[in-house]
């Protein structure tokens, strides 16, 4: 479980996230919706000591954030941010293999090897791996950024809007992997996501965001509302039910 | 890979050996076995000067690599962003203060002053906005040309002028035995960066990135400056400013063979250490038997370089 309590945080002055607490349940995909500029970003690079914590606390597992060590933490949580502007110019396999770093601090073991082959396996990569990453398309590129992610292999992760640059056969599968690592793997998932049908088609748990606080939380059938569109997103779209989830008539 | 670098070695050794036999002085191969002038000749100043501009090259290059990592930008290099010329003022300051000083005491003054300058050109970088990666370099140029005013203006009320040009144009023609050696400590520096090669490779991709693969952001970055420093201000003190090497031999590596720094450094040094060496012997040629600065060369073969990959790179930063 990913315990915050009273997590405020302000940048140059402006209060971005004001005191939040929240819990996001183990073993379980937890999206993170809302309009751009409530916080989502902030609060998941919170949670992965990527900012520093100005008040509050965020506890992972059984480890706190801001006091356990750093190399331990990326063995429990890995974070794929928001795709940096700046490409690295590596191949997909060393850019994958990276995600093995906590582990073999430069020295790959077998088992390192086997799990980056593993991850470019999983997410199609196997064909590219020799590729520059510089030289993929936009899907591609968000691809091999999170199959290095996967390759951290840790018991949390975080995702930044992944669903960014992929086509919907490759949004599809990922959501569907990611499914399949919560539920047969145990992973605990937070994802930033923007568009509210994939939340409600795949996730658990849905964290509506507002201004720097929790607007609305709990399993998307309760949640996916036209009240939620109207008060935290300011717009008016129908909400049909198929097959019990609630679905945004974009 | 290997392939590659059997042929930088292969280079290398070549230029090498044409190095030992180009100079006023004529030389040539038979002679080694007439002529017991010869090696005298070699042992004083053929092998040194060769040796200074292999380490001087192939160390400043790397340092530029690691440079271009740490900022994240493909157009900086430690001796046009101001790390040598806070070198040279640091010698400057210890000439004026203690003129008797060793050469130690100048060398580590010359890495302080470095460190500082080089810290205070990331603290500049920092606010830069990220859309505009060529404000990097034009910054990294107005502030080592800020600095480098510095020490021009505190020698002149010095009136130091002629001895600070030593270290502002770099040049290998004053290596001779017993005043190079410091540069061995600038070779054991930049072999140490390899053993942190992998950390620098994970820093250039950003610092979400590598606090997220559990590394210390800071602590990399401040290692990563103090290699930076410390080569700079043994080259500045040993051979003086010797500028584009930094610059040109990273960007090309990285464009043929990218950013896995474990396995390209190896080919920046040797590409850094082959094109010093290779001006200083065009150097000795062009007039001969006068001498052009290896600075002065590598400034008109760097800037050619650094023209072309503006150009060609407009993608990159």
């Amino acid at each position: 479980m990913i315990s915050i309590r009273n997590l405020s945080h302000q940048i140059g002055g402006a209060p971005i996230l004001t005191d939040i607490s929240l819990d996001l349940p183990r073993g379980k995909i937890s999206a993170l919706i809302g309009p751009n500029g409530a916080g989502k970003s902030t609060l998941l690079s919170l949670i992965a000591r990527l900012e520093k914590l100005q008040g509050g606390s965020v506890i992972v597992g059984n480890l706190t954030v801001g006091s356990c060590s750093n190399r331990e933490l990326a063995k429990h949580l890995s974070i794929l941010p928001q795709m940096p502007d700046q490409v690295p110019r590596l191949c997909v396999r060393d850019l994958v293999s990276f995600g093995r770093y906590p582990y073999h601090q430069g020295r790959p073991t077998a088992d390192d090897e086997a799990a980056v082959e593993h991850a470019l396996a999983v997410f199609g990569l196997t064909g590219l791996a020799k590729r520059s990453v510089d030289e993929l398309s936009g899907g591609q590129r968000q691809r091999a950024q999170i199959a290095m992610t996967f390759a951290q292999d840790t018991e949390y992760m975080l995702l930044d809007e992944p669903l960014n640059n992929l086509d919907i056969a490759g949004a599809r599968s990922l959501m569907a992997l990611l499914r399949d690592l919560a539920d047969n793997h145990g992973k605990t998932i937070v994802i930033v996501l923007h568009d509210i049908n994939y939340a409600s088609r795949y996730a658990d748990w849905l964290v509506a965001m507002h201004d720097g606080q929790i607007a609305v939380e709990g399993a998307p059938a309760q949640t996916v509302t036209s009240d939620l569109l109207r008060d935290v997103f300011q717009t008016d779209a129908d909400i049909q039910h198929i097959d019990g989830l609630p679905i945004v008539m974009v | 890979m290997t392939r590659w670098y059997w042929a930088g070695g292969f280079a290398l050794a070549f230029l090498s050996f044409i190095s030992i036999f180009v100079g006023v002085i004529d030389l040539s191969f038979g002679d080694l076995w007439r002529d017991p002038e010869a090696l005298r000749l070699i042992g004083i100043s053929r092998f040194p000067r060769t040796i200074a501009a292999v380490i001087a090259g192939g160390t400043l290059a790397v340092a530029g690599c690691v440079m271009q990592m740490l900022v994240r930008n493909r157009f900086v290099e430690p001796m046009t962003a101001g790390t040598g010329q806070g070198a040279a003022l640091g010698i400057l300051v210890v000439t004026i203060l203690t003129p008797q000083a060793s050469i130690f005491l100048k060398m580590s003054l010359a890495s302080v002053t470095a460190l500082v300058t080089s810290l205070g050109f990331l603290a500049i970088v920092r606010r830069l906005p990220p859309t505009q990666p060529l404000l990097v370099p034009l910054i990294g140029l107005v502030y080592g040309g800020l600095i480098g005013a510095a020490v021009v203006f505190v020698a002149y009320q010095a009136d130091l002028l002629q001895f600070i040009s030593v270290w502002l144009n770099g040049e290998f023609s004053g290596v001779l035995r017993g005043r190079y050696e410091l540069l061995w400590l600038a070779a054991a520096g930049a072999a140490l960066t390899y053993f942190a090669a992998d950390q620098f490779a994970i820093v250039g991709m950003g610092q979400a990135v590598t606090t997220s693969l559990g590394l210390n952001y800071k602590q990399v970055v401040l290692v990563g400056l103090i290699a930076i420093s410390l080569i700079s201000a043994l080259t500045v003190v040993t051979v003086g400013i010797i500028p584009f090497v930094g610059l040109v031999v990273p960007n090309i590596i990285s464009r043929l063979f990218g950013d896995n720094l474990r396995r390209t450094l190896p080919l920046v040094a040797m590409m850094g250490a082959s094109l010093t060496l290779g001006s200083d012997i065009a150097g000795r040629l062009i007039r001969f038997p006068f001498e052009v600065p290896v600075g002065t060369v590598l400034g008109v073969v760097g800037a050619a370089i650094f023209l072309w990959l503006l150009y060609r790179t407009p993608r990159y930063a």
